[in-house]
């Protein structure tokens, strides 16, 4: 059997943390949270999770567990996960309700600060996580309402105002992937600029490209490989109610 | 020996109008709702709200209590975002001060610490900066010698400025007539943070106990809010609902659905204040236990 499209974006998620050793993963969403899982129980066994809330938990286990379930390594309250913020060992995946072809991303209101057309959860962490760590993004809904020419609100930072920012910003400024449900991309295009690195199964490119409201670097797009029958296994272990077909249309 | 048990109406009354004031707690979690329901009659206006969003937020600037709001962010934790401070927010009816969550917890640090404020990479190259022009960056004053570092040389920081707080409410487990709490949860949050950033300030917790007692109800790690800290103690059982008190109780979510329900209606929105928030706190806890039982039968 295929694997489908949440489980495609999945496996592209889970690169991310890649031979990434002893770090913290904060995954925001289904399909991150099962990717950093998938990833923990395969390539990067050393990953640091958490249960969502103030602790560190053992292991990979399905994202059903019950809070009491959940085995405990260590206590990370808020305040101490500023500390591995500003530590640099953490590797996110954000979400971006808009991002731009320099991978500043807004989650904190569509429209005029002042007067938001729609308000949404507000900055949060991403000023902060993405000029102290590895910070990627996940878009579950591609189109260009959310890969956009300008955000609205530049909470996360992307390549061209970390630059502008100075040393300050760009010393531990790193976006390594954005993935999308339609395809993966980084920022290898001139001046660290988005390009499409591959499209999942079934996208062709020119969808992206009419789905996307800025111009995407083109190089040599391939497919997005799927997970292997191992991968698909692990994920529906992870997953086995099938959450992660929820997040995308498909 | 002093005795820091107070009531709500005390603390209130200490307020007034044009103050800025810190609320505990983190999104849906732990805040000192008591002390906020009570602030939606006290009269007040024109307050700074500075807070981890909750539905603190929401429910003070819908009222027109709050005029300023400084915050990273709004949510209610189960439901992402809350239906009040939406409208308040799509209407152009709040001063929003947006900082990053770690320049918020700076900013409280540096109040407390009493020094004008401390540096961090975060809010650099975000709109953090562009929003609020009064926000200044520092330059590394660190150049040659044995503490420069060659890859920071030159850089430009944040200067999160100090948060000073007026007054801080935060809610805890369990406190003692000393002035002392704990916080048995999984999580302290920045209520210490709070406190120390203020000038009156006020624990409410689920339960008071004799000056000494803390150690009973929990681990003694677990009281770090120490009398220092403190102004006012006030017994508020259940004080936190319907945001979660850990492990008191969790967050009531079949409430907080009620809540977002109805605040998505100006009309069911009057009818839920009128059952809900019109009295005293014993009112409101009166009306919550026929809901809950309302709801299970």
């Amino acid at each position: 059997m295929s694997p489908t499209r949440a489980e495609v974006c999945i496996a592209a998620i889970s690169e991310v943390w890649r031979d990434a050793g002893e770090i913290m993963a904060s995954p925001f969403g289904t399909i991150p949270m099962v990717a950093s899982r998938l990833a923990k129980r395969t390539f990067s066994p050393d990953l640091v999770l958490t249960d969502g809330e103030a602790a560190i938990i053992v292991g990979a286990p399905p994202i059903t567990t019950k809070p009491e379930d959940l085995v405990r390594e260590a206590s990370v309250p808020y305040k101490t996960i500023f500390s591995v913020v500003w530590s640099g060992r953490r590797h996110i995946v954000m979400q971006a309700s808009q991002i731009d072809r320099f991978g500043n991303q807004n989650l904190s209101a569509i429209g005029p600060h002042n007067q938001p057309k729609v308000q949404l959860i507000g900055v949060r962490g991403a000023p902060g996580n993405s000029v102290n760590h590895k910070t990627s993004y996940w878009v579950p809904d591609h189109s260009t309402r959310t890969f956009v020419e300008a955000v609205d609100t530049v909470c996360g930072v992307g390549y061209d105002r970390a630059k502008n920012a100075g040393v300050g910003a760009t010393r531990f400024h790193e976006l390594p992937r954005v993935v999308s449900n339609l395809g993966v991309f980084d920022f290898s295009g001139p001046n660290n600029s988005m390009a499409l690195v591959s499209v999942h199964p079934g996208v062709t490119v020119e969808e992206v490209v009419a789905a996307t409201g800025f111009e995407l670097h083109l190089g040599d797009v391939v497919e997005t490989p799927g997970p292997t029958d191992e991968q698909l296994a692990i994920i529906s272990e992870i997953d086995p109610k099938g959450a992660r077909e929820r997040e995308i249309k498909a | 020996m002093v005795d820091k048990r107070s009531t709500i109406d005390e603390a209130i009354s200490r307020l007034s109008s044009g103050m800025t004031i810190g609320i505990g707690g983190w999104g849906s979690r732990r805040k000192p709702m008591a002390i906020v329901r009570a602030l939606l009659h006290s009269g007040l206006s024109d307050l700074t709200i500075v807070s981890y969003g909750g539905p603190d937020v929401g429910l003070l600037a819908n009222a027109g209590i709050a005029s300023k709001v400084i915050a990273g962010f709004v949510t209610l934790d189960s439901i992402a975002l809350d239906p009040l401070w939406r409208q308040v927010r799509q209407r152009g009816g709040i001063d929003l001060t947006e900082v990053d969550e770690g320049l918020f917890y700076l900013g409280l640090q540096a109040a407390a610490w009493r020094v004008p404020f401390l540096p961090a990479r975060a809010g650099l190259g975000s709109d953090v900066l562009v929003r609020n022009p009064l926000l200044k960056t520092v330059t590394n004053p660190y150049v040659d010698g044995p503490f420069a570092d060659p890859a920071d040389v030159g850089a430009e920081l944040l200067a999160m400025p100090a948060l000073h707080l007026d007054a801080a409410f935060v809610h805890a487990n369990a406190a003692d007539t000393a002035g002392n709490a704990a916080f048995t949860g999984p999580d302290a949050y920045f209520d210490e943070l709070f406190l120390g950033a203020a000038d009156l300030r006020v624990v409410t917790a689920e339960t008071v106990v004799a000056e000494g007692g803390l150690g009973e109800v929990g681990p003694l790690a677990k009281a770090t809010v120490h009398r220092l800290l403190t102004d006012l103690i006030i017994e508020t059982p259940n004080g936190a609902h319907f945001t979660s008190c850990a492990p008191n109780y969790d967050r009531d979510e079949a409430f907080q659905k009620a809540y977002v329900t109805a605040a998505s209606d100006p009309e069911t929105w009057e009818a839920f204040t009128a059952r809900f928030l019109g009295g005293s706190e014993a009112d409101y806890q009166r009306a919550v236990a026929e809901f809950t039982k309302e709801s299970q039968s």
